[in-house]
């Protein structure tokens, strides 16, 4: 608080009272011009300590080999980090992953979402209850809820597999078999996010127009017509939202694939069949102790987001001029 | 065209700082609380889970000395322990006073931190005939200093149910048991296959194949490394005999399908699915805690094959500890000889210091959960025939991958252990390819 103390001392003589004026005229200004940065000051200082500095020199160890053990003994060898990723296998098949678990985890996620807040939406006894209901999952962190969906998902003993096999069905191994894993992984994504994505439909739901029910139900619409014709439309922009937010959510999944492997970590599963970027960054980088490697991993992750984030604008902007 | 620039210290904090971020969330926070009452207060740095405290070690220490206080950190495993401790130590904070290293990782952190840990060769009351000679070595850089203290070793036996033995038509006294595959991992798998002709329904032979392997890559000197550093584990033929052996335990069914410190893992014990387990002399703890009341006089301990070990680990002090000199004396006490003495025999941790191998309170052990069974004994014995096993800076990276890569795969996926051996080396290549 730079402003609204006063000087020290007892009485003051004339021109003290005018060096004072002026003095406190000179703070004012100061006040006025350098306030402002001060207070938008602590987002910049955390933005460059945690996000500005550790993307510079992860873009500068990318160009070197840097390992773990010694971290300031750096060797440059330019874009090799990168060109050697055109031919690893197992970049490529964390990218796969990366697409497929995203998918399997957002898509059904939006959905259900979408049908929960329309349900939260409607006349619903202690709706306040369901709400805070639906956010839970969200406010579990990561690792508990994992830990418990890997027993559930246990294949000896899981919840999971004891009730297929009341159905019938035989033992699934959830944590070694390939898309069974994919699915369990998915599953525990969708279980934390769907209530937040559900709250956010919700919201925005409540800002549509009564009327535009009202006029639609004297149309004689059913309820589903109503959510297909007025509710989602109305809702695009959110949904938009949610997708890119999902999706940026997806491209960095990690503790859930780290977890659900147990003690191995991060190979993701005996054949990596749910190793995704962010595990496989972490395996190169504090496994494997290369974080030059690593580096490159996590810039190219960067750039694939870029990219889409590119495509999604050029689509739109398209669409925008053709429509 | 490749430089090579060492970067200044400014810069290199600065970087230290960015790479302490990336092992953030784990961060534990080493304790630099001094007490109010001016007593000195160290913390210690654990993983896993090693006795001291609940030994009563610290306690004993605390009464000796009125001005120490010990605090303990202990992060569960070693695989997200050690990056840490790394992260740690290249950004020299965020260590505690004493750090535990395990042996897989000892040769890394010789031949790459030394410079950062204290040589604790030459602290007081640290004698270097106590300790067993290739364990002092493990932790001795090649200009002499040695930078950790062994605390255990892990000798190996075989764990197994006499009950399920019985079921099965098996002898169950232990001399008998060991008789059954003394000598020879083949004789342990042809003793499966014994097992499997009258196995009681819904149990294997042994846990994993992974937990085979281990076992036998554990009794050979020469396994991933061989001497002047060169890493040879391709072309080892003791590793190829041992992948096959362990693969033929998954080939022939004899195994729960199990990965090793799981909780399904975990279960199994409790569920008592599964015969044998190799068991060096740490696990017993972890098989009392896991089998339960209902286990009590079930396991019994034999000899194993042939005398190998698997895992241990040592104490070491960081030059930039905040009470280094207090630390250093710490250190020595908990591995002086007496103290892994008490240590054996209140939590089954065996001893790395010779010395106290002949002492009463280890070679005349017994374990009560194990039918009373000499563990002391035992483990004694398997101590004297270990191999002094070469090791490398990259054990656990190749460890790891033969196990939760390659040999799961022919476990619980049904590949061949050819397709198994290949996805395994295929990643190991990658992963110690910089």
């Amino acid at each position: 608080m730079a402003s609204g103390t006063t000087t020290a001392g007892g009485a003051p003589l004339r021109q003290d009272a005018a060096g004072e004026r002026r003095w406190r005229a000179r703070r004012h200004r100061w006040d006025v011009r350098w306030s402002p940065y001060a207070y938008i000051a602590p987002f910049f200082v955390f933005f460059a300590a945690f996000g500005l500095v550790p993307l510079l020199y992860t873009a500068w160890a990318s160009l070197h080999r840097v390992e773990l053990t010694a971290p300031a003994d750096m060797e440059w060898v330019g874009l090799r980090n990168f060109s050697r990723l055109v031919a690893d296998e197992f970049f490529w098949n964390a990218l796969k992953n990366t697409v497929t678990i995203g998918l399997l985890s957002t898509v059904p996620q939006l959905l259900i979402a979408l049908g929960v807040a329309h349900l939260l939406h409607g006349r619903l006894r202690g709706s306040m209850f369901f709400r805070v209901v639906a956010l839970t999952p969200y406010a579990t962190s990561v690792a508990a809820a994992t830990l418990v969906f890997v027993l559930l998902f246990g294949r000896d003993y899981g919840m999971v597999n004891w009730a297929l096999g009341l159905a019938g069905i035989g033992p699934v191994n959830w944590q070694n078999g390939a898309w069974a894993s994919q699915f369990a992984v998915s599953t525990i994504v969708i279980w934390r996010w769907t209530g937040y994505n559900a709250l956010i439909y919700l919201a925005a739901m409540q800002s549509i127009p009564d009327e535009l029910y009202e006029s639609a139900a004297l149309d004689g619409a059913s309820r589903w017509r109503q959510f297909v014709h007025v509710t989602v439309p109305s809702l695009r922009p959110t949904i938009l939202f949610t997708i890119v937010v999902s999706t940026i959510g997806a491209t960095q999944l990690f503790g859930e694939p780290l977890l659900f492997n147990g003690s191995a970590g991060a190979t993701g599963g005996s054949d990596h069949q749910f190793q995704t970027l962010g595990l496989y960054l972490y395996e190169q980088g504090w496994v494997n102790l290369h974080l030059g490697r690593a580096s490159a991993i996590a810039w190219a992750m960067f750039l694939i987001l870029v990219l889409l984030g590119t495509a999604a604008g050029l689509i739109n902007a398209y669409r925008r001029r053709t429509g | 065209m490749r430089t090579h620039t060492r970067v200044p210290r400014t810069r290199a904090l600065l970087l230290a700082a960015a790479v302490a971020l990336g092992a953030a969330p784990a961060a534990g926070c080493a304790a630099d609380r001094d007490g109010d009452d001016g007593r000195t207060t160290i913390s210690v740095g654990l993983f896993g889970s090693f006795g001291f405290k609940e030994a009563g070690l610290y306690d004993e220490y605390m009464r000796l000395h009125k001005d120490v206080v010990i605090e303990q950190t202990s992060i569960q495993r070693n695989e997200n322990y050690y990056p840490q401790l790394l992260t740690h130590l290249v950004s020299d904070s965020g260590l505690a006073d004493i750090q535990a290293v395990e042996a897989i990782n000892i040769a890394e952190i010789t031949a790459t931190q030394a410079h950062r840990l204290e040589d604790l060769g030459t602290a007081p009351g640290v004698r270097k005939d106590d300790f067993l000679p290739w364990k002092w070595a493990q932790a001795t850089t090649k200009d002499g200093r040695t930078v950790g203290l062994g605390t255990d070793i892990g000798p190996q036996a075989i764990c197994y149910r006499k009950d399920l033995f019985a079921r099965a038509g098996l002898p169950t006294d232990r001399e008998a048991v060991g008789r059954l595959w003394a000598g020879d991992w083949r004789a342990y798998l042809e003793t499966g296959k014994r097992y499997r002709a009258k196995a009681p329904a819904g149990t294997a032979f042994t846990d994993s194949a992974s937990g085979v392997l281990a076992a036998i890559t554990g009794s050979s000197a020469r396994r991933f490394y061989d001497e002047d550093g060169t890493v040879v584990y391709k072309r080892n033929p003791a590793v190829r005999e041992a992948w096959d052996i362990a693969a033929s335990f998954a080939t022939e069914n004899l195994t729960a399908r199990l990965q090793q410190f799981t909780p399904a893992w975990d279960q199994a014990y409790a569920n008592a699915t599964f015969a044998t387990v190799s068991c060096p002399a740490w696990m017993l703890g972890y098989i009392e805690d896991k089998a339960g009341a209902a286990g009590r006089d079930r396991w019994d301990v034999a000899a194993a094959p042939r005398p190998g070990n698997w895992g241990g680990s040592f104490l070491v002090v960081p030059r930039s500890a905040k009470h280094r000199a207090e630390a250093v004396r710490l250190a020595a006490w908990l591995t002086a000889p007496e103290q892994q003495a008490k240590l054996f025999q209140r939590r089954g941790s065996f001893p790395s210091a010779s010395a106290a191998h002949a002492l009463p309170a280890v070679s005349g052990a017994r374990h009560p959960y194990f039918n009373d069974a000499p563990t002391g004994r035992i483990y004694t014995r398997a101590a004297q025939g270990v191999p002094v096993t070469i090791l490398g800076p990259k054990d656990l990276v190749i460890a790891q991958n033969l196990a939760d890569v390659g040999m799961l795969q022919v476990d619980q996926r049904g590949r061949s252990p050819e397709a198994g051996w290949d996805a395994a080396v295929r990643t190991i290549d990658n992963a110690l390819d910089l």
